[in-house]
């Protein structure tokens, strides 16, 4: 085992950690803080049942985002097409982290193939949105182009591996199994690989500590996961 | 009429150039040391007053998921940016729901979270300052709290929880402003906004019934503290002594008095509305509250009806039961609101009707944004906007729609809600309606409309007083209840 190795084995564990930990961190605060009130935006459902179905097409089809208006479309479909992909890739990546690969793996490659390929356009309407309109101009931060220009380096240093820059999928696929075994093998000869690496390495440090929680927020904002039952149920909390 | 120019009416509602600090100067007035004292708030900033903000907004990030939450997770997507009615009446960019929670992100930032403690300017954190302080006093008394940036967000971020959190930790360190809290103030002392007393309520109620007995021959009563009745009423306090406001009162006494059902106005609770929540403040909204429940409970009726009123209904419909229920000691276990009431008196064929005393009007209905988006009525998700229609039909014979892009749950606020109906913020108040004056503009043009029905008190004052700038007649203004009155045939009893 070399060195190297070993320094990229524990900046993974590192990550991972702070991944994992920071997003549980995060859920727990979550839940732990009460909603007082019942506020759910109405009309919306009674039951909780209702609010599963509330919820799904928010989640699956972003349905809040097609209410809007023209600004609203190209929004959502670039929004909806980068999430999809990205879906799409990760479900893609997980043959690299199981052996033997599970048939349902195998059965996102060749759209996985097609979803790395749009995934850098889709993100491209999101940037190019951010300084064409006047009101998002206004909005946009710094972190707002750091995780989409993070995001689309993460896709392109992957299509680089693909197409051009290919590297030994043998060694990858040790390293990665490696990793997921708590048995560390060597990091693969390719400086491209390694950006490639450690920039998911960087995506996942930022997440819990970023507005990328919204993956989880969407779940718990009470003004959607509330049903709407104030005359049957007492929202009571500790503290009032 | 003032040092503003009204917008002009168009009949189109379109998205403004981004003007930063078009509306900067608006700004209500701070309540006085001895008023903040009066509602148990220190009396004015003190020197430490930045510790005890950031203390408080800790405190506010534990208690409340939805200023937690939606802190964090939103992604400027930038879907409300033009969804926010003083947005699009002023073109101030701090108007844009994601750029007014911004004011309260960027404190967030900087003492709440990891990135902005290690990064600073660069993730955006800023520390409080006085500047920064006057910024939120600005623009967090430049929201409604009308919830219609929720109804677009992919998360359903609600830009008026964080204008309340954000009005609950100015008010913590001793700013608070003056026209909500004399209110709170009333509310709490006297039992209404008005601050009328007991006798003063007696002898308009009086006025009431005399003038309904003037118009109609028949003297429908409003019963005042009758112990035993069945009804107890709960209704804003404008519907006192304010027009149109008063016409849905009788409107409210004649379908009583016409349906045979004992009820009662209450001289404690004679107040519906609560401005406790405008304030964000759970306690006072709870001690506003409380009143009509110990009304309630004292005078033993057996259910409780809310009059025409947006936030009273937000308060009384989704609040009370969690703040001072249970009210097992009811039949009704629940606030009922005066619509469904009424409706149901329709249909059970209670109420004797003559459409055509409306005829002179062709009505448009505004959806209020606590009934559309806050609320709800009837047992089925949307029945808030079906209810109130089917009551106009019934009693109207003209019943035209504005555009549905600005009806239901996508209403637009009237511009005067959640806190902002006071004098000293009128330009904010007209510009925050031009939205709604356009689709009415609109809808008077291609089908004549000249009745304005609603069902809330403060968007019946906001749009009495800023039609005239639009050069539309605030007689057109109404209530549904106002209607129902105009057509409710007195005397021919038909029996419930
Ligand atoms: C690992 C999970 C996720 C990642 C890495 C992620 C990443 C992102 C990023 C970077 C943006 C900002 C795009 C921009 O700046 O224009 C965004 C926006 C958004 N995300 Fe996610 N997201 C995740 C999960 C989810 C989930 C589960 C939902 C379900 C509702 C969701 C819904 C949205 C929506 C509606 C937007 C706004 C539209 C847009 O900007 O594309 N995301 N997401
Ligand atoms: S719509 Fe929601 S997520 Fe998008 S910018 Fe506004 S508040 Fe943020
Ligand atoms: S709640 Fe209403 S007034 Fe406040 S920001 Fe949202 S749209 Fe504007
Ligand atoms: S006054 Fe009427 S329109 Fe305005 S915020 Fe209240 S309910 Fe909405």
């Amino acid at each position: 085992m070399n060195g190297l190795g070993n320094v990229f084995n524990l900046l993974a564990y590192a990550a991972a950690a702070v991944f994992i930990l920071g997003f549980l961190y995060k859920v727990i605060v979550y839940f732990k803080t009460p909603s007082p009130l019942n506020i759910p935006t109405t009309p919306g459902p009674k039951t909780s049942g209702g609010v599963v179905m509330r919820l799904i097409p928010e989640i699956l089809f972003f349905r809040s985002l097609l209410k809007g208006g023209a600004a609203e479309k190209i929004l959502w479909f670039g929004g909806w097409v980068f999430h999809v992909c990205f879906l799409l890739i990760v479900l893609r990546h997980l043959r690299y982290f199981t052996y033997p690969v599970p048939g349902f793996v195998m059965s996102f490659q060749q759209i996985g193939i097609w979803a790395g390929l749009i995934f850098p356009l889709a993100l491209l309407i999101l940037i190019v949105r951010r300084f064409t309109n006047d009101r998002l101009a206004t909005i946009s931060l710094f972190a707002d182009y750091f995780v989409l220009l993070l995001i689309i380096g993460i896709g392109l240093t992957g299509i680089l591996l693909k197409y051009f820059m290919r590297t030994s999928l043998v060694e990858v696929k040790a390293f990665i199994l490696g990793l997921v075994t708590f048995s560390p093998a060597p990091m693969p000869d390719s400086t491209m690989f390694t950006i490639h690496f450690l920039l998911v390495l960087v995506l996942l440090v930022y997440f819990p500590f970023s507005k990328l929680m919204h993956a989880w927020g969407v779940l718990v904002a009470p003004t959607r996961a509330q049903a709407d039952n104030p005359r049957e149920v007492r929202h009571m909390t500790p503290w009032a | 009429m003032a040092d503003f120019k009204t917008p002009e009416l168009t009949g189109a509602v379109t998205t403004p150039k981004i003007t930063p600090g078009a509306s900067r100067h608006i700004k209500q007035f701070i309540a006085k040391p001895e008023l903040m004292e009066k509602v148990g708030f220190p009396p004015q900033k003190a020197s430490d007053w930045k510790e005890q903000f950031i203390r408080k907004m800790g405190e506010v990030l534990k208690k409340y998921k939805s200023v937690k939450v939606f802190l964090d997770i939103c992604v400027r997507c930038g879907a409300c940016t033009d969804k926010c009615h003083y947005y699009l009446g002023t073109g101030d960019p701090r108007n844009m729901p994601v750029y007014r929670q911004e004011l309260m992100r960027t404190v967030y930032r900087k003492y709440f979270t990891t990135g902005g403690k290690l990064f600073g300017g660069l993730a955006a954190a800023r520390e409080i300052s006085d500047e920064l302080l006057d910024e939120w006093w600005v623009y967090f008394y430049q929201c409604s709290e009308c919830r219609r940036c929720s109804v677009y967000c992919p998360y359903g971020i609600d830009t008026a929880e964080i204008t309340m959190a954000a009005r609950e930790i100015m008010d913590s360190i001793g700013m608070g402003s003056k026209y909500n809290l004399e209110i709170v103030h009333k509310a709490e002392t006297i039992g209404n906004n008005l601050g009328m007393n007991p006798d003063a309520l007696k002898s308009t109620w009086e006025f009431v019934e005399e003038e309904i007995e003037e118009k109609t021959g028949v003297r429908a009563k409003l019963p005042v503290d009758v112990e035993g009745a069945d009804v107890l009423l709960a209704t804003p306090s404008a519907d006192f002594f304010a027009e149109p406001h008063i016409y849905s009162l009788e409107g409210y006494a004649k379908v009583f008095h016409q349906a045979g059902i004992s009820w009662t106005l209450s001289t404690h609770a004679s107040e519906g509305g609560n401005f406790g929540m405008f304030i964000g403040n759970y306690n006072h909204m709870k001690t506003i509250n409380k009143r009509i429940w110990d009304a309630a409970r004292d005078l033993k009726v057996k259910r409780v009806i809310a009059g025409e009123c947006g936030h009273a209904w937000r308060a009384m419909y989704a609040f009370s039961n969690t703040l001072n229920g249970p009210f097992d000691f009811l039949q009704h276990k629940s606030p009922q609101h005066i619509c469904e009431f009424t409706l149901d008196l329709i249909k059970k064929g209670a109420l004797k009707l003559d459409k055509s005393a409306n005829d002179e009007f062709t009505v448009t209905y505004h959806d209020s944004c606590n009934v559309a988006r806050a609320s709800s009525m009837g047992n089925t998700p949307g029945d808030q906007f079906t209810i109130p229609r089917e009551l106009i039909n019934a009693v109207c014979n003209k019943f035209v729609e504005m555009d549905p892009n600005t009806t239901g749950e996508r209403t637009f606020c009237c511009g005067g809600g959640g806190g902002v109906l006071t004098d000293e913020v009128v330009e904010i108040r007209v510009k925050g309606a031009m939205p709604r004056m356009q689709e009415y503009k609109k809808i008077k043009d291609s089908h004549g409309a000249n009745f304005f029905a609603l069902i809330c008190a403060i968007c019946k004052a906001q749009f009495t007083k800023v039609f005239p700038y639009y050069g539309i007649e605030m007689e057109e203004v109404g209530g549904v209840h106002q209607l129902i009155s105009n057509a409710l045939v007195m005397g021919a009893k038909e029996g419930v």
